[in-house]
């Protein structure tokens, strides 16, 4: 499972779906694995906004990654020239001439390539731990915790 | 001949030998593919996005959705899948898709915060959802329970494509009702209509987008 996942990923449990802590998931036993795939500029520009990335800081220190800096990197700051702004993004082949800047390509690293390929994540509110196991999540409940 | 999810349950029906054959027949791969190309086209995408895939089985879907192929459009694109048959992503992982799997049932919801995905597809698995495998569990608890965590989980102008086959009339009324009640705005799009073709598609929007198609 890819760290961007992790950064998506809640607690199944109804009960747990209202609080904060059921997010995010803690990594625990976590065997790490790089799995290498294409740089996708515009995917990471796309995804960027969306990250939670206190939540990314947290699980880098849990698993023992370098640390983040304290706050999201600016869209501006992915590529080597200034791009169109987020919103007017329409014409998807502009941004894919601009260079990549070395920030993008470490976030491409840790968010795409980075995965967990065995281990447990496990709920900050209930306690549930949901087993992974050559990279695929165990996310069926017993049907008391639906 | 008996539809599937009559007899039995999917995690159990889609088992190690039915899941290679479901894989590896190259008759029921052509249409996956052309419905997956058919969702895509109805998704319009406009930049390389995070895609669920609910039902993802073996990862058909999943390797057009990460295709950089021109047929791809918008592409490639980063998907999660969810499936509730492990030997179908034992097979999946074999062939080393990229996208991240999960053994999951959408029938008990869809684990990701708000506004995760730009978009969701599901081919050929809604009407699964319509079998209720135990007493505990009624086919509207757990429609209600994956639309509402659908809609919950795609972002604002989000789409979602949903092929799907309906064993009847009052079983389509039941999931578009479903989506409609989470939220949704629907619309159930039939290709080759009154044919043994026939194909069902529920196209789901998130704010009160245009729909078109
Ligand atoms: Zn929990």
């Amino acid at each position: 499972m890819k760290i961007l996942t992790l950064n998506f990923l809640t607690c199944a449990r109804k009960a747990c779906k209202a609080t904060n802590a059921a997010f995010p998931l803690h990594p625990r036993d976590a065997e790490l694995e790089i799995v290498e795939t294409d740089l996708n500029p515009l995917f990471i520009r796309n995804i960027l906004p969306r990250i939670e990335w206190d939540a990314l800081r947290e699980i880098c220190v849990e698993l023992g990654l370098p640390t983040l800096p304290d706050a999201a990197p600016e869209p501006a700051a992915l590529f080597a020239e200034p791009i169109v702004p987020a919103d007017t993004m329409q014409d998807a082949d502009e941004g894919a001439e601009k260079q990549p800047t070395q920030l993008l390509q470490d976030l491409h690293r840790l968010l795409l390539e980075t995965t967990i390929a065995t281990g447990k994540l496990v709920c900050g509110n209930c306690g549930h731990e949901y087993a992974v196991k050559e990279g695929i999540a165990n996310f069926l409940l017993p049907s008391h915790l639906v | 001949m008996s539809r599937p999810e009559d007899t039995l349950p999917p995690d159990l029906f889609y088992n190690d030998s039915e899941s290679r054959k479901y894989t590896t027949s190259s008759r029921i791969q052509h249409i996956q593919t052309q419905m997956t190309h058919r969702a895509l086209e109805l998704l319009s995408l406009r930049h390389p996005s995070l895609i669920l895939d609910v039902g993802c089985g073996s990862g058909l879907s999943g390797e057009i959705l990460s295709s950089s192929a021109p047929t791809t459009p918008s592409g490639p694109h980063t998907w999660v899948g969810l499936d509730i048959s492990a030997s179908m992503l034992a097979v999946a992982l074999e062939k080393e898709v990229e996208g991240d799997l999960f053994l999951a049932d959408a029938g008990q919801g869809v684990p990701f915060r708000p506004g995760t995905f730009d978009a969701a597809i599901s081919i050929s698995a809604v009407q699964w959802l319509c079998n209720a495998e135990s007493s505990e569990e009624s086919p509207a608890g757990r429609l209600g329970r994956f639309f509402n965590g659908l809609y919950a989980s795609l972002r604002r102008g989000g789409r979602a494509v949903c092929q799907f086959y309906p064993k009847n009339e009052e079983q389509k009324r039941m999931v578009s009702n479903a989506a409609v009640r989470a939220g949704f705005g629907a619309g159930l799009l039939e290709d080759d209509p009154g044919t043994k073709s026939a194909k069902t598609y529920l196209v789901l929007t998130v704010g009160g987008g245009e729909l078109d198609g």
